[in-house]
């Protein structure tokens, strides 16, 4: 793949990542390049999360390099690297939303331990997260357990974009939810993307999400990552891969969305 | 640092926007915008071209200032190359509904009297869900008698385990040093009499009557009362015991009565053996620091001992039991929804079943006294 001009966002440089003698990857590179819709794929077990987290610096890489904005995490003193992490909104699998707080209390929680502003402010702008993900004013005052799971997704995103991250890294965003949460779901995601210039990373095993909306996708297979756009992931010749998308419900999927793009 | 300029006149306003506008700025950016005249009107064009920086949070900060001005005839337009998320901000803001503030209520006489009824509505509501669970668990423990295997064997040996062998080694430590103590500072006050020999009385009787099963009881709430309520609460907030009903089975079957029973079965076991700690405990001191010979010791605890002393310690381990587990098991059953909830019910079990424990011991007390057993 020829270098980009432009520093990548995300550059992850022979990691290598092991649980006593198994070896989740090894001497994986990743590339994410500003203003991209990425999608992580692989199979169960195949160490996707387990990337995120080292991106996200919660995990330190056993050999290789993670970078963000060409700045290696490992490297950074913990001021800096904090600053870094803020630079960038997260969402769990499951949300992750802190149940003893209100929706608007989990919003407003990176703001208030970050910045300093008065109460009506906050109030403000964890409105306008909320109006950002597409949920009600009301939703601001019920509790996570309060919620739907599509909800508690859209719930934690705006949480994620409370800092105004310029990249967001999601874990499954559509996992669980029901096929029009989710189409809605996406929808929201490629809005947010094009109004707020976001870079999205995101790990998904849904492939009406990845047609729908990922640029490029790269898929962990053996330890190692084969980004391709989706198109030539398509026509990909190793075994898993072409399982992966030429299975029936990758046709499927692969159909619709060939029809969105042309 | 100045990031608000107002200039013009009458019905032509401009506002520069100079400095750093990102959400660092917050606080100053805040201020600053509670300055802006409420009685602007006609237009008004906003310079972005000096901001530096320009984050969100600050620039719907500025667009709710704008909107929540007075004069509605405002003409509000952007230049300067505003940022590129300024038209989503407007269109939003359009969608936003104030939030209605919940109407104040003022605390009067009615009200309270209110209050306290549904406190008491509450308490009561409690009482018989605490007396409900009891039932439920002898109903299981009914059942069990021609069916042996709702006793779940695997599961009691892994509880008894759990709760009853890992603890010997801190009771029989407390056990051990509290009777020295006793022992230690009786034979201070005992030795002006030159009685030094009633030490042993002192600490026979209050080891087996009451310290041994105290301190037992106390620990055992500390170490499984926590435990039982945290694990259950966990299996609660993830969903497990739900998953267990709708499967047919019983969580009080599977994760109450093992428990219960474990500590029925364990609960006693350690009360016999800080006794017997106790009792070495006591002997050990005697020797060394009071020089009364093991034999002696003995033939001494003999006499101070009658038949029920043992007893009337052993035979309320059971009891305590009950209660320490039944508070575990029940709280961690109520935990619902958050982490929060899980905290503050285990240390609800804990401080509730020590109460417990220490309320039975004084009802058992005046029991023995009034029957002289």
């Amino acid at each position: 793949m020829p270098e980009s001009a432009a520093v990548p966002v995300i550059r992850v440089r022979g990691l290598v990542s092991r649980f006593g003698a198994q070896v989740i990857h090894d001497a994986l590179d990743m590339d994410v390049q500003p203003n991209e819709i990425f999608g992580i794929v692989g199979g169960s077990g195949t160490g996707k999360s387990v990337l995120l987290r080292t991106i996200l610096g919660l995990r330190a890489p056993d050999a290789g390099t993670v970078e963000l904005y060409g700045k290696d995490l490992q490297q950074l003193s913990a001021a800096d690297r904090s600053a870094l992490v803020r630079s960038y909104g997260v969402t769990f699998q499951n949300g992750a939303l802190i149940s003893s707080l209100t929706i608007a209390q989990n919003i407003q929680l990176p703001l208030r331990e970050y910045f300093s502003a008065s109460d009506k402010t906050l109030q403000e702008l964890s409105e306008l997260n909320l109006a950002l993900v597409g949920l009600a004013p009301e939703t601001a005052d019920k509790y996570p357990s309060q919620l739907s799971g599509g909800m508690v997704k859209r719930a934690a995103l705006a949480r994620a974009l409370s800092l105004e991250p310029k990249l967001l890294l999601l874990d499954e965003p559509t996992a669980g939810l029901d096929p029009i949460s989710a189409a809605a779901f996406d929808e929201l995601l490629l809005y947010l993307h094009s109004q707020l210039r976001l870079t999205v990373v995101m790990i998904t095993h849904d492939l009406d999400t990845l047609f729908r909306t990922c640029t490029r996708a790269g898929v962990i297979v053996h330890g190692h990552m084969i980004t391709d756009t989706l198109e030539g992931l398509l026509q990909n010749q190793d075994p898993w891969i072409h399982a992966y998308f030429h299975g029936p419900r990758a046709r499927a999927a692969a159909g619709t969305a060939g029809d969105a793009h042309g | 640092m100045t990031i608000l300029k107002l200039e013009g006149a009458a019905e032509d306003w401009h506002l520069h926007l100079t400095g750093d506008w990102s959400l660092a700025a917050m606080a100053q950016i805040e201020a600053q915008l509670k300055t802006l005249p409420d009685t602007l009107q006609g237009t008004l064009v906003c310079d972005w071209s000096q901001a530096e920086r320009p984050g969100i949070g600050p620039a719907w900060a500025l667009l709710m200032r704008l909107a929540g001005l007075r004069s509605a005839q405002l003409d509000v337009r952007h230049t300067g190359n505003p940022p590129h998320y300024l038209d989503l901000l407007q269109k939003l803001k359009s969608d936003v509904h104030a939030l209605e503030a919940a109407p104040h209520l003022e605390p009067s006489l009615e009200r309270s009297v209110e209050n306290l009824g549904r406190w008491a509505v509450l308490r009561g509501g409690e009482v018989r869900a605490v007396i409900g669970f009891f039932g439920r668990i002898v109903t299981v423990i009914n059942e069990a008698f021609p069916r042996p295997r709702a006793l779940r064997l695997p599961s009691l040996v892994r509880h008894i385990y759990e709760t009853g062998i890992t603890a010997i080694p801190i009771v029989s430590l407390i056990a051990f040093l509290i009777s020295v103590i006793v022992a230690y500072l009786g034979a201070q006050q005992l030795n002006r009499f030159g009685a030094d020999i009633f030490v042993v009385d002192l600490v026979t009787i209050s080891v087996l009557r009451e310290m041994g099963v105290m301190l037992t009881a106390i620990i055992v709430a500390g170490r499984s009362g926590s435990a039982f309520a945290a694990e259950i609460g966990v299996m609660q907030l993830n969903e497990e015991t739900d998953a267990l009903r709708a499967m047919g089975m019983n969580p009080v079957e599977l994760l109450v009565v093992p428990r219960v029973l474990a500590l029925i079965i364990a609960l006693p076991m350690l009360t016999v053996i800080a006794d017997a700690m106790g009792l070495a405990g006591g002997g050990l001191l005697s020797l060394l620091n009071l020089h009364i010979p093991l034999p002696q010791f003995i033939s001494r605890l003999r006499e101070s001992l009658s038949p029920t002393t043992f007893w009337s310690g052993v035979i309320k381990a059971p009891v305590f039991a009950v209660l320490i587990g039944m508070v575990g098991t029940y709280r961690g059953m109520q935990v619902r929804d958050s982490a929060r909830e899980l905290g503050r019910l285990t240390t609800a079990a804990v401080v509730e079943s020590i109460f417990l424990v220490i309320l039975a011991d004084a009802f058992f007390a005046v029991l023995f006294v009034q029957i002289d057993f």
